[in-house]
């Protein structure tokens, strides 16, 4: 059994925006706004629009871990690392974590700039949570670490160079004593040389039993340190999983997607009222769950669906399949479907067979939809890019192409195998 | 092994009443010590006088007061000089002024601070008002010299001076809490504070005995937690009877807006980092 360090469930976070969007709010404006709505109708005084910043974050992240979060800008990256931080709540959800946390979301956090090289260091190690005996006992493992010539200590950082300031901003937080680390995106200055030291300290804190939560741009900085990813997007964990597979999904762009998605929770499920979205997952040949196919397999897609009245038609579910660039491999449905079949209500799950030899190795994508018939054509639900799979080709399971010693990609969408016929030309 | 693992945290929704919070403001003790540290390093730091401002600015205003003020007949109290007498109410009333200040602008100040990493929101209204007491105690050596000046011996009761001085400091922060919070959402405090300090000057008897204000008013002029500390300090360190009523008013209205202070700005903690 391994500890869970950090154990989040359902973590939302949401922001209003609109009347309240101005950060340097005026009294005038909110004694005028509590006159108006008290003259309007309740309903319309929430004409502010609600966005979730973060939305359904569930993760557990195991004692000692080092896992990385990708995603794009606004993805929701940051913000779950200020809710795991306690410097904002969430809105919903809850977080538990194990630990003395220490959160690193700039650099010299606490530094003044009147105040000199020596005293800035006790400073922003207050800051970050170090007791004074501890920062004293560290102090010149700190300078050390930060490369800082000590004749330098007396002065103001205000003259210090940028990189100066970077250096010794992160020699203190690298000597924080702490079971969780918090890292955002704090890399990312710095010369190179630096850099490299300050990973090879961080390597030095995962292997030393620290959990440490790293969120970075740099994705070859996160595939170096971290042996596990989330991918994020929208505000949610799209993705999550050894680094080179998260990494790759990412890279493939489509915003990023899971082998299997569920919905367990009622209130969030995509549907209408007449039909909902359960779950959907890509199977292999075994039945399991998976995202890595080799080409010679077949790839089964499954979605699971629940009908909530009776219907006259029977629904029928669609799969839209694209490829890491976006474009459309195909769209499939079932025909020749008798109308007495899955239209009671209960749940159904619909499944269809890729078959081996057909997709060309690579990224695919597939979005998940169900219509139905009940007062003309209505679509129930459509998830784009809901699911995602990935199609391999093992160079060496495959013997024509281990003996022709080429290991280059062959291009195309689809890789059928087609039957040849070769004879000497008459 | 098991022992040694601290209780989790647990993050989830909501406001509501946080308590004190008081374990928390103890773990980062060490972090209250280097703010204030900090507030007075940097506080004369590039100026020409440097800590001598602290001398200078209520000595400055006892001589503007004596010039203008002094004059009037009756303004200070029989037997005073009228110096002494501005002084001794110049001094706490600095410490109250500056810390209120302080304390309103904390966070503002901090920014960087509450939307980068998590500490006791607490500590900074507090850290803000623990450094001007540092400010004060010089003045009240300034005070103690220009009484030796005016051949006066300072009485036993002056060394109730520092406690004065916490209970100015404390008054601060219970106002200070509730702009400090307010400051957060609606930067008009900035603008009001300067303005409200003016007025606050006015309504406290820091330029004139409090035994001027008429009966009716008596009540009124109590409320204000200043007048009770003014008079105190006045009486620890110039004699005259004991304001007993002044004190327990001032006592009383301070631990009120004190503690509705701390619950108003505990219930708004949560949301500072997203709306500072």
């Amino acid at each position: 059994m391994t500890d869970i360090a950090i154990h989040a469930e359902d973590l939302g976070k949401q922001y209003r925006l609109g009347q309240h969007q101005d950060p340097y709010g005026r009294l005038s404006e909110v004694l005028y706004g509590t006159i108006r709505s008290a003259l309007k109708a309740r309903s319309q005084r929430h004409r502010g629009k609600d966005f979730w910043a973060l939305r359904d974050v569930s993760f557990d992240i195991p004692v000692g871990a080092a896992v990385g979060i990708i995603g794009r800008n606004g993805a929701g990256k940051s913000t779950l690392l200020k809710i795991l931080s306690r410097i904002t709540w969430p809105t919903a959800g809850s977080a538990t974590l194990q630990g003395r946390i220490a959160s690193l979301l700039e650099v010299g956090t606490g530094f003044h700039p009147e105040l000199s090289g020596t005293e800035n260091v006790y400073m922003s190690g207050a800051v970050l949570g170090m007791r004074r005996a501890e920062i004293r006992r560290k102090f010149d493992e700190i300078v050390d670490f930060s490369g800082i010539d000590p004749i330098f200590l007396d002065t103001p950082v205000k003259r210090y160079s940028s990189g100066m300031q970077v250096r010794l901003g992160f020699a203190v937080a690298a000597h924080l004593e702490s079971e969780i680390l918090l890292i955002d995106e704090v890399l990312a200055v710095g010369d190179m040389e630096f850099q490299k030291r300050c990973l090879g300290k961080m390597d030095e804190v995962a292997s030393g039993g620290r959990t440490i939560l790293f969120v970075s741009h740099q994705l070859p900085m996160i595939a170096s340190l971290c042996d596990h990813s989330l991918l994020m997007d929208g505000g949610r964990v799209v993705a999550s999983g050894p680094t080179s597979e998260v990494i790759q999904r990412y890279q493939s762009g489509g915003g990023g997607n899971a082998a299997s998605v569920a919905y367990p929770n009622e209130a969030r499920r995509p549907g209408d009222g007449t039909l909902s979205l359960l779950a959907a997952w890509v199977e292999n040949g075994a039945g399991e769950h998976c995202f890595e196919h080799a080409l010679t397999d077949p790839v089964r897609l499954c979605v699971k669906y629940r009908v909530h009245e009776r219907l006259d038609v029977t629904p029928q579910p669609s799969l839209h399949v694209t490829d890491n660039s976006g474009n459309y491999v195909f769209v499939t449905s079932p025909h020749g479907w008798a109308d007495d079949l899955a239209r009671m209500p209960g749940d159904y799950v619909a499944a269809v067979d890729i078959p081996g030899h057909f997709l060309n190795d690579g990224m695919y994508s597939v979005g998940v939809a169900v219509n139905h018939f009940k007062g003309g054509l209505q679509t129930a639900f459509f998830e784009r890019g809901a699911l995602s799979f990935n199609i391999v080709d093992r160079i060496e399971d495959n013997e024509m192409r281990a003996a022709s010693r080429w290991g280059g990609r062959i291009p195309g969408v689809v890789r059928p195998l087609l039957r040849w016929q070769v004879e000497e030309a008459r | 092994m098991s022992a040694r693992l601290p209780e989790p945290i647990v993050i989830r929704p909501g406001r509501g009443w946080l308590g004190l919070g008081a374990r928390e403001l103890l773990r980062y003790r060490d972090l209250g010590y280097f703010l204030v540290w900090r507030d007075l390093k940097v506080r004369y730091k590039q100026t020409a006088f440097g800590a001598a401002w602290a001398v200078l600015q209520p000595v400055l205003l006892m001589l503007v007061f004596t010039a203008f003020l002094g004059r009037i007949e009756g303004i200070g109290s029989a037997g005073i000089p009228y110096p002494l007498f501005a002084l001794a109410g110049l001094v706490p009333w600095m410490l109250f002024s500056q810390s209120l200040n302080g304390a309103s602008n904390s966070l503002v100040n901090n920014q960087n601070l509450v939307s980068k990493v998590y500490f006791p929101r607490l500590l900074l209204p507090i850290a803000a008002v623990a450094s001007f007491l540092v400010d004060f105690l010089v003045a009240a050596v300034v005070l103690l010299i220009a009484m030796l000046i005016f051949g006066r011996v300072p009485p036993p009761t002056f060394l109730l001076v520092p406690l004065l001085g916490i209970l100015a400091v404390t008054a601060a922060l219970a106002v200070g809490l509730w702009l400090a919070a307010i400051n957060v959402r609606y930067r008009d405090v900035k603008y009001a504070i300067p303005f409200v300090i003016q007025l606050w000057l006015f309504a406290s008897p820091v330029a004139y005995s409090s035994e001027l204000v008429p009966g009716q008013l008596r009540v009124v002029f109590l409320l204000n937690p200043m007048t009770g500390v003014i008079d105190a300090f006045r009486w620890a360190s110039l004699g005259g009877p004991r304001p007993d009523v002044a004190i327990a008013a001032s006592v009383a209205v301070t631990l009120a807006v004190l503690i509705g202070g701390i619950a108003y700005f505990r219930w708004f903690e949560r949301t500072f980092a997203d709306t500072i």
